[in-house]
């Protein structure tokens, strides 16, 4: 009986192994092409070429071209640049810094924690979109001032996962031997608390870029991204979506982008969630 | 000669949310001397626990006085308490988790050692001697707390604790975790120890017959005070106070 046990959670981690793999490849490609897109576009996204306007696909033009007739496939490279570079970044820097000030909530006194607590409550309660269009229209549109919106309402959520992580930690008996054992607050922090709180904020982290890459997709849509021409799927298929009933093409060709990584980015965190849990471990 | 450890009028008030008082540690006196075995032992909720956590300076003192090697540490934070640490360490109650998950023992111990100066070769060799010394093989030290039983990482959490050849040694229940086999390989491990480093022990404990056989002297805690004081013997075969003796009775 406990044989057969052990065969299936062994089998189970050698499944899991090879998804995290599949899929941790599979993002890692987009990244690398995102981050190579200027090398990968067959043509310059930013040509006009009025005579090929609103072109179907064909073997030039594989995902024919838009009503400028710039050509849709480099434009959906060139916009992964900006879709998926910003997304990562925008993630990391909330995951960072959101966690950052959680552990120093959870450390500093009762009175500073209260303050950014009820602060990141504020934030938590506000409606995000509603928020990052009002930061969006106060500092005006562009890719920087979206992030930045999006940061803004995006980092309660790290600083509260970072700090009930790091209150329970402080209360495991490890501490009070780290403490015993000389270790300083930062060196506690360094070397105990981080890497034993990093596991579920890189989780929520990775399930967050597919959020936050159609919200700031979303935003762009709205105009409160990027500018054009800058290609970007969020406003590639705003600028489009009247041609969608005659030129299904180019709204098709950046929504698919978005839904393609948004899927590959949640199936690389849930599998990610899966590999960090203890009881899928040896 | 002084004592290793001295606790005048140690007070402890803890305040709930509500704002009521509960005073856990309510005038506790006592002195630990050189190679002496003291036990606190008493009821859940007698504030045993809270004694050592505040003597290990965990807690913060509300009231008294806390004199380790003729240091006053009541207040000592930083440095200053860093330096205490050098001289009294404490084993915990319970064995896995007194170690960081997501560490090998061998680092455990290490992280002690290299905290106090010492460079990481001299600290990995360190550890392989202190593993041995309290009867773990070597390759303990590449174990995860989770490979290893409760006993082992007692035996390592004791490790950790001596490595800096304190003079005072706190066992916060270090023993009740374990089977009562394991809890005699851990005392004759602590017998010798002793032995060897001339510890004083603080010996927080529930186990009566336990503390008969093991300590030199006792104190015995009910409701934050000491209701009774002397050696083990003779406060456990001819309790004076009332409390003491049902203590006792509902034991033997």
């Amino acid at each position: 009986m406990s044989e057969v046990t052990v065969r299936v959670q062994k089998v189970r981690t050698a499944s899991l192994k090879r998804k995290l793999i599949f899929f941790g490849a599979l993002a890692g490609l987009l990244v690398a092409a995102s981050f190579f897109s200027s090398y990968l576009c067959p043509w310059d996204p930013y040509e006009q070429n009025l005579a090929l306007a609103k072109a179907a696909p064909s073997a030039d033009h594989l995902l024919g071209t838009d009503r400028y007739g710039r050509d849709m496939l480099s434009r959906v490279i060139a916009g992964s640049y900006t879709s998926i570079l910003s997304t990562l970044l925008l993630v990391a820097f909330i995951s960072v810094f959101g966690s950052i000030a959680g552990i120093f909530c959870a450390w500093s006194g009762k009175r500073l924690d209260t303050l950014v607590m009820r602060l990141a409550d504020m934030f938590l309660a506000f409606p995000g979109l509603v928020f990052a269009l009002a930061v969006a229209a106060v500092l005006g549109g562009g890719v920087q001032n979206a992030i930045f919106a999006l940061a803004a309402i995006s980092w309660p959520k790290y600083a509260r996962l970072a700090r009930s992580q790091t209150l329970a930690q402080q209360e495991l008996p490890y501490m009070q031997a780290a403490r015993m054992a000389g270790c300083g607050t930062l060196g506690l922090i360094r070397r105990h608390v981080v890497p034993n709180i990093a596991g579920p904020i890189l989780v929520t982290a990775m399930l967050d870029i597919g959020t936050m890459m159609m919200e700031l997709a979303g935003l762009s849509f709205l105009g409160l991204g990027a500018k054009p021409p800058i290609p970007e799927w969020g406003s590639m298929m705003s600028d489009t979506r009247n041609l969608l009933a005659t030129h299904p093409w180019v709204t098709l060709a950046p929504g698919f982008a978005i839904f393609v990584s948004v899927m590959i980015f949640n199936l690389l965190g849930d599998t990610v969630r899966d590999w960090l849990d203890p009881k899928n471990r040896r | 000669m002084a004592p290793v450890l001295q606790v005048e009028h140690l007070k402890k008030i803890f305040f709930s949310d509500a704002g009521e008082e509960l005073t856990a540690v309510n005038d506790v006196s006592f002195a630990v001397h050189a190679g002496e075995k003291v036990a606190i032992i008493g009821e859940s909720g007698s504030g045993k626990t809270t004694v050592a956590r505040l003597v290990t300076r965990l807690s913060d003192v509300t009231e008294g006085r806390i004199v380790l090697m003729g240091k006053d540490i009541t207040r000592a934070s930083g440095r200053k308490l860093r330096g205490a640490y050098a001289n009294m360490q404490m084993v915990f109650q319970s064995p896995a988790e007194s170690f960081d998950p997501r560490c090998t023992l061998g680092d455990g111990i290490a992280e002690c050692l290299r905290n106090f100066g010492r460079s990481r070769k001299e600290a990995e060799q360190e550890t392989l001697r202190l593993l041995r010394v309290c009867g773990l093989a070597a390759d303990f030290a590449g174990r995860y707390p989770h490979e290893a039983s409760g006993g082992q990482c007692q035996r390592a959490a004791i490790a950790r604790a001596i490595a800096l050849k304190p003079k005072l040694l706190i066992l916060d229940e270090a023993t009740s975790a374990l089977d009562v086999t394991v809890q005699a390989e851990i005392l004759a491990l602590l017998t010798q120890l002793q032995r060897e480093f001339s510890l004083a022990y603080l010996f927080i404990c529930h186990d009566i017959a336990l503390v008969q056989d093991f300590c030199d002297r006792v104190l015995v805690m009910h409701e934050g005070r000491v209701v009774e004081e002397g050696a083990s013997e003779e406060v456990i075969r001819r309790p004076k106070q009332a409390y003491t003796k049902r203590l006792i009775d509902s034991v033997l």
